[in-house]
């Protein structure tokens, strides 16, 4: 039986270090509504979407209740918009239709996101994928809850440097289009090299078409009781640090996997996977970086940071791995500036640059997340900043991804503010020395080899 | 069995103990085990109980217990045991 201790421990947790379930995602395949017809293809995802997640806020309501666990988003994931609309759009504007249908559902059933709007283009872009990829920005600037992502490329099949060059215009755009509102489209849009088939998290969470016909995956959190409990072995050597680390880990997603398991019986929805990630917020406390600090760096960037965060990524798997029975997505730590005070701090303080967090992102889970560059950035150097980490995954046999937002307007030294989760940042200068006679090579850089690694 | 864990945290004071097991005695919810401590001069007490043939659901002794812990200062949770266990035991 348990004992007041244990209970005591585990409310702490929730109260006073933010420990939290991060999403409940529900993924529903549209495959099979494929239609010539739009308005009947917008109909139908509307009701296939709409019934199926018709209960899922209030059961994550109800489980929240119940287990007294914060579940702090509640989302929904579809399959790839440019396969579903392959037949009926023929142009841009046909799949923005597509985008507001989505918006309506979500909002109608009332989630906080909705993921999918989505064209898989590693080697190479249909027509469709190609008018939806065109048709990012205007779906984005016109939708509240739709996110949008793009796989650029994967370790079998390469890079597709021009999809690569086009998403650098495409960022742009969709900057530009939400310029009232600090380019916020740009935090909804992310691309993707080796984009998993079963990510909770958002903007980058589409339901793959390796996947069932519907799937709960769930996505944990808890960076604040990871620094709590390195506070408590401060100064120990690297054995303690890594056992704390990996027993913390274990304790936050045996919580996720309890949830999911609840949510899959409830919804009668099958349970896909675990997403073992330490997903910070803006709240204080609730940072990746304060672990780092914590750790022994004077701020997140100091040499050692990429060392710190292997070890820290490597813990977090080996301890949720044996506490759930399917782990997937993503799975590690995310390292965004915006949505972390101790990485904005860094940023401030000089401590953290983008080519520091671009050698970060080869040892954790994603890539150059939420990143505020100034609103003039060249699109070809957009190009060539995604360029350089899609490289990164493709070689590393890792997924990897950009989220970054030229901020119309804005230049070095200016702070822009997203709000909510997605929190503020600091505009980061960019390596002003030109990429253009490179990016603008048409074509796709072939798939790397698979031996001789080194 | 509907196991559940209620913890009551806060001042401390005459009577906290009481009203809650009258409470829970008035709806018919059995107390299976109850500990205590207390940290920093805050009460802490948990006690397990079965709710199972109680005769108010998890949502209304939820909502009753909150408003009993602002009655009496303090801050009361009912959540399921399975939270514990998963987090605590293999």
């Amino acid at each position: 039986m348990v004992n007041i201790n244990e209970v005591l421990e585990t409310n702490k947790m929730i109260e006073k270090e933010n420990l939290d379930v991060r999403t409940i995602t529900l993924g529903i395949s549209l495959l099979d509504l494929a239609d010539n017809d739009l308005d009947r293809l917008n109909e139908k995802i509307y009701d296939r979407i709409t019934k199926t997640a018709a209960n899922l806020v209030k059961t994550g309501c109800d489980i929240e209740k119940e287990f007294g666990i914060p579940i702090v988003n509640k989302r929904i994931s579809v399959t790839p918009i440019a396969l579903v609309g392959a037949s009926a759009c023929k142009s841009s504007e046909d799949f923005v239709t597509i985008a507001k249908t989505l918006d309506k559902a979500a909002k109608e059933v009332g989630v906080n996101f909705i993921g999918g709007y989505s064209a898989l283009v590693s080697k190479g872009m249909t027509k469709a994928d190609e008018y939806l990829i065109r048709s990012i920005p205007e779906a984005l600037a016109s939708t509240d809850m739709v996110c949008s992502s793009v796989n650029l490329g994967s370790t079998k099949t390469g890079l597709d440097m021009d999809a690569i060059r086009l998403m650098g215009s495409i960022i742009r755009e969709t900057a530009e289009l939400t310029k009232e509102n600090d380019s916020i489209g740009c935090a909804k849009l992310v691309v993707f090299c080796n984009a998993p088939d079963d990510n909770p998290f958002m903007a980058g969470a589409f339901h793959g078409v390796t996947e069932a016909d519907n799937v709960i995956n769930v996505g944990v959190s808890g960076p604040g009781v990871v620094k709590k409990a390195l506070e408590s072995i401060h100064g120990e050597d690297f054995e303690v640090l890594c056992e704390t680390i990996k027993k913390t880990a274990f304790k936050i997603t045996r919580v996720g996997q309890l949830v999911a398991k609840e949510a899959s019986e409830r919804l009668g929805i099958p349970f896909g996977i675990i997403d073992l990630s330490l997903a910070p917020t803006p709240a204080i406390g609730d940072s990746i970086a304060d672990i780092f600090e914590e750790m022994g760096l004077e701020r997140a960037g100091a040499p050692g940071t990429t060392a710190a965060l292997a070890l820290l990524n490597d813990q977090v798997k080996k301890g949720g791995i044996m506490a759930s029975s399917y782990v997937g997505g993503l799975s590690g730590a995310f390292i965004p500036v915006s949505e972390d005070q101790g990485m904005i701090r860094a940023v401030n303080d000089g401590a953290l640059t983008l080519e520091k967090l671009e050698a970060m992102t080869c040892v954790c889970s994603v890539g150059l997340d939420m990143i505020a560059v100034p609103g003039d950035t060249s699109e070809t150097t957009l190009s060539g900043i995604i360029a350089d980490e899609m490289a990164i995954g493709m070689i590393n046999q890792k997924t990897t991804a950009v989220r970054i937002i030229p901020v119309s307007g804005k230049k070095v030294g200016d702070t822009v503010e997203f709000g909510g989760l997605l929190g503020y940042a600091p505009i980061m200068p960019v390596n002003r020395f030109g990429c253009a006679d490179f990016i603008n090579r048409k074509g796709r850089i072939p798939a790397p080899i698979h031996s001789f690694k080194n | 069995m509907k196991k559940t864990i209620i913890t009551v945290v806060g001042k401390d004071s005459v009577g906290i103990i009481a009203k809650v097991c009258t409470y829970l005695a008035e709806i018919k919810v059995n107390i299976l085990d109850i500990s205590q401590t207390i940290t920093g001069g805050y009460f802490n007490m948990m006690m397990i109980a079965d709710i199972s043939e109680g005769s108010r659901d998890f949502s209304e002794i939820n909502d009753d217990l909150t408003k009993l812990g602002e009655d009496i200062g303090c801050v009361i949770k009912i959540q399921r045991e399975e939270i514990f266990d998963m987090m605590h035991r293999l």
